[in-house]
């Protein structure tokens, strides 16, 4: 498996690799995503700050667009950010954790309980994990532990990504782990193999165990998972499956 | 002084220090541009793309410390790609080359990566100080080879980072003979700290005073580092989460007490809300205070820990301390100098923690305050004005009112009056940065009054090219001036090409500039570099028959006499 810092969006250090790099690029100027059928290079990488319509309505007397919507804005530094985000999920997981470990016996809050005692302290391997959103530049970080459920993570993830997408339509993302047609988007992870999954397949224990990042990508990509897995992996220079 | 031999007046400039004196004295004559450039020893390049680095140790072959500046400052904000440049090591492999005497190098906003680090650390035997801002490309193990070989290493400062923590054991590749840390920071690495290794190595360094660690340093080690290094001035709580009956806690309270000479505190990047109380027996040591990014803590143990701390000079917070908080810094902190009040609430909830009365309290009661940062919900002229006539003082002011365009939120004007009073009374303001409803007007202000303003950061304001044509035509010192999501375009752009010789760069995006007008100006300034960073599809604005009229999503133009870069990716034009 190739370093994975190759696969990452926008991580190339050397700037004649940006030719080969793989991209899951889509283009948010119109608020449509695009299929894309061949190895894309760094020129289709979307546009993050592309806002133009929000400004024009903003001039014409329509709302202003919300701090919350708007691409590099507030113009706080990206560590700073991260870290602040981040603090935040924790927060929400931590109030959810309570809130569920307060409910009549749920199987949720069992769960939770083990995988609490499991992950307490500094489990090795657990932790901050990456998180990617096609279109968005800024990368966020997970904590693994401060979660207890998938429900839980995509309720994060959804507060920490919403509005990223520099689009003026206020449409809610739907829960980003199904794969039902109802979001346009879903959630991936890259396990402890290299290989990318779709998250949801496996209990959430042993997801949590082999997770290393995750990457919300738009439905048309995960459409052609499988497929696509397989070409990337064709063109590495490992050994392939 | 040209009866002085030269060893004479290289003597007399070993006291000029400051790089603007120093470019100064060069000026002055051939002979002491000659003893000049030999002697000097520090130089500090603001954009890297301006010179290269065979210019660069052509001049000065004696250089010792340098520091590199590479994206532009709306980088920080994800308004850059990724990789748009800024790459240290055509800079490192020069020197290398070259076999200087390099000790220090000071990056911000560069690549780096493992494969320079490994470079750095094997090419300068004397190398002491690595200091890295807001940098990003490398991992642990780049460190581990600074750690591994730079036997004189001093300074390893790492700010705001983004490092791939490979939790490997970079900080076990210090050999034991590595005795001369003065510096570690290493804050900002996100993985598991061999802490052992950190014992050790922090015990072992009798010169260590600034010590910053990262979030997976616990409360228990924090103490046994404290009792290993009682003579830190400057420290960096990683965990802070305690239980106050706990030994450690008490393990941790005897350390700090012993700790006289900290006089800077930060960190506390993992804290739980219960108090910072076994920090007050040193609070009234402290000069600088950075507790922005402890979240957790509540506003009430803020404010307790901040009564104790008289001589404050620096306090980096955030805004749950609120209005009232503020309040008490303002009668307790009268040294204050700089202030920066950072958001909690990134959603714009209407959470009104921090408004313009918490201002107006601190102006009115630190009286040497000159460097303000303040994310708000809401501001009003009035309370401008009032900040302005009781803060004359001001070098830097720097507002930032979370909703875009939101004007005075009393009389619905716009906020033109408030910072027009702030240039007005601020004689000294070498930078400002705008927010709020704004209109030509504030430009008028600041291209009458900002005299001294160096750096100027424009975001949704004003009405047509005249706001750019005033900052331009009336502001003789900018020299950096950056904008987003502003009315302006081809007319303000064009209007005054030799006016960017005298700035290091202008940053304009989802501005009103166009493909042709960018063209046009480029052909009149072949001495200038003017970017076009286009993430969208590149053949859009090719294909387009009315390429001349296509609006430019970001525009970075800089000064340089080197020429077009050969590293850019291909989503960046130069014109």
């Amino acid at each position: 498996m190739r370093d994975r810092s190759e696969l990452e969006v926008g991580k190339s250090n050397l700037p004649d690799e940006s030719e080969l790099e793989l991209g899951l690029g889509l283009s948010l100027g119109g608020g449509a995503w695009r299929e894309r059928g061949r190895i894309l290079t760094a020129k289709d990488f979307p546009s993050v700050g592309s806002k133009r319509a929000a400004d024009s309505s903003s001039r014409q007397g329509a709302s202003p667009p919300r701090s919350s919507q708007v691409v590099g804005w507030p113009p706080i530094g990206s560590h700073r950010m991260n870290s602040l985000v981040n603090n935040q999920a924790t927060k929400v997981a931590k109030a959810d954790k309570e809130e569920e470990e307060e409910g009549e016996g749920k199987k949720k809050v069992d769960e939770a309980k083990d995988v609490s005692m499991k992950v307490n302290g500094k489990v090795q391997g657990l932790g901050f994990v990456k998180v990617n959103m096609d279109g968005v530049g800024i990368g966020r970080k997970v904590d693994m532990r401060a979660h207890s459920s998938y429900e839980n993570l995509a309720q994060t993830l959804e507060e920490m990504f919403f509005g990223m997408t520099g689009t003026t339509s206020r449409e809610k993302v739907k829960p980003l782990r199904l794969l039902d047609g109802s979001s346009e988007f879903v959630l991936t992870y890259e396990d402890k193999e290299g290989d990318w999954m779709l998250v949801g397949d496996v209990p959430w224990r042993m997801f949590i165990t082999s997770v290393k990042r995750l990457r919300i990508m738009g439905t048309s990509e995960a459409n052609g998972l499988a497929p696509r897995h397989q070409e990337q992996k064709e063109k590495q220079r490992n050994n392939p499956v | 002084m040209n009866y002085f031999p030269d060893e004479v007046i290289e003597h007399v400039f070993d006291f000029v220090t400051s790089q603007r004196d120093r470019n100064a004295i060069s000026l002055v004559c051939k002979s002491w541009y000659k003893i000049e450039r030999y002697s000097r020893q520090r130089v500090f390049i603001g954009n890297c793309y301006a010179i290269n680095p065979e210019r660069l140790l052509g001049r000065f072959p004696c250089l010792r410390s340098l520091t590199l500046k590479g994206k532009p400052h709306f980088a920080d904000f994800n308004l850059v790609p990724h990789e748009w440049g800024g790459f240290v090591q055509p800079w490192i492999e020069a020197l290398a080359r070259s076999r200087l005497g390099l000790e220090e190098l000071r990056l911000k906003r560069m690549v780096v990566t493992d494969v320079s680090l490994e470079l750095l650390s094997r090419s300068f035997p004397n190398f002491k100080s690595l200091v890295l801002v807001s940098c990003e490309g490398f991992t642990t193990d780049g460190l581990a080879s600074i750690a591994a070989n730079c036997r004189h290493l001093r300074d390893l400062d790492l700010q705001e980072n983004e490092i791939d923590d490979h939790r490997g054991q970079w900080l076990s590749c210090f050999p034991d003979t590595c005795t001369t840390l003065v510096t570690l920071n290493f804050a900002c690495l996100e993985g598991e700290t061999n802490l052992v290794a950190l014992e050790r190595l922090v015990a072992r360094s009798p010169n260590l005073k600034s010590l910053k660690l990262n979030r997976a340093v616990p409360l228990d080690a924090l103490a046994r580092l404290m009792v290993c290094a009682p003579q830190i001035v400057d420290l960096g709580v990683g965990s802070y989460e305690n239980d106050p009956d706990s030994e450690s806690y008490l393990k941790l309270q005897a350390a700090i007490k012993k700790c006289t000479s900290l006089k800077r505190l930060s960190g506390f990047l993992e804290a739980s809300p219960h108090c910072l109380s076994a920090f007050h027996p040193i609070c009234h040591n402290l000069t600088s205070l950075n507790l922005s990014y402890a979240a957790e803590i509540h506003g009430s143990h803020l404010i307790k820990l901040i009564q104790h701390c008289k001589k404050l000079q620096r306090l980096w917070i955030l805004d749950s301390i609120g209005d009232k908080g503020l309040a008490v810094v303002a009668s307790t902190c009268k040294e204050l100098q700089e202030l920066r009040v950072f958001p909690t609430d990134l959603l714009g909830g209407g959470n009104t923690a921090v408004t313009e009365d918490g201002l107006v309290a601190i102006s009115a009661g630190c009286p040497k305050l000159h460097s303000i940062l303040y994310f708000c919900q809401q501001m009003t002229n009035a309370a401008l004005i009032t900040v302005a006539k009781n803060c004359p003082n001001f070098i830097r002011f720097r507002l930032c009112i979370l909703e875009p365009n939101k004007p005075d939120h009393v009389t619905s004007q716009p906020l033109d009056e408030g910072f027009g009073a702030i240039v007005q009374a601020c004689k000294n303001l070498r930078r400002l940065s705008l927010s709020g409803l704004l209109t030509d007007q504030v430009f008028q202000y600041i291209g009458m009054y900002a005299t001294q303003l160096e750096m100027l950061s424009i975001a949704f304001a004003g009405d047509t090219d005249k706001g750019m044509l005033y900052v331009l035509n009336g502001c003789k010192k900018m020299r950096k001036l950056e904008i987003r999501d502003s009315p302006f375009g081809d007319t303000a752009l064009l209007a005054d090409v030799n006016k960017y010789q005298t700035m290091r760069s202008l940053w304009m995006s989802s501005c009103e500039v166009t493909l042709g007008g960018c063209k046009r100006l480029a052909q009149k300034a072949p001495w200038l570099n003017v970017e076009i960073i286009n993430e969208n599809d590149n053949n859009r604005m090719e294909e387009n028959g009315h390429e001349g009229r296509q609006k430019v999503d970001k525009l970075y133009l800089y000064r340089t006499v080197v020429g077009t870069r050969t590293d850019a990716p291909p989503f960046v034009w130069i014109l």
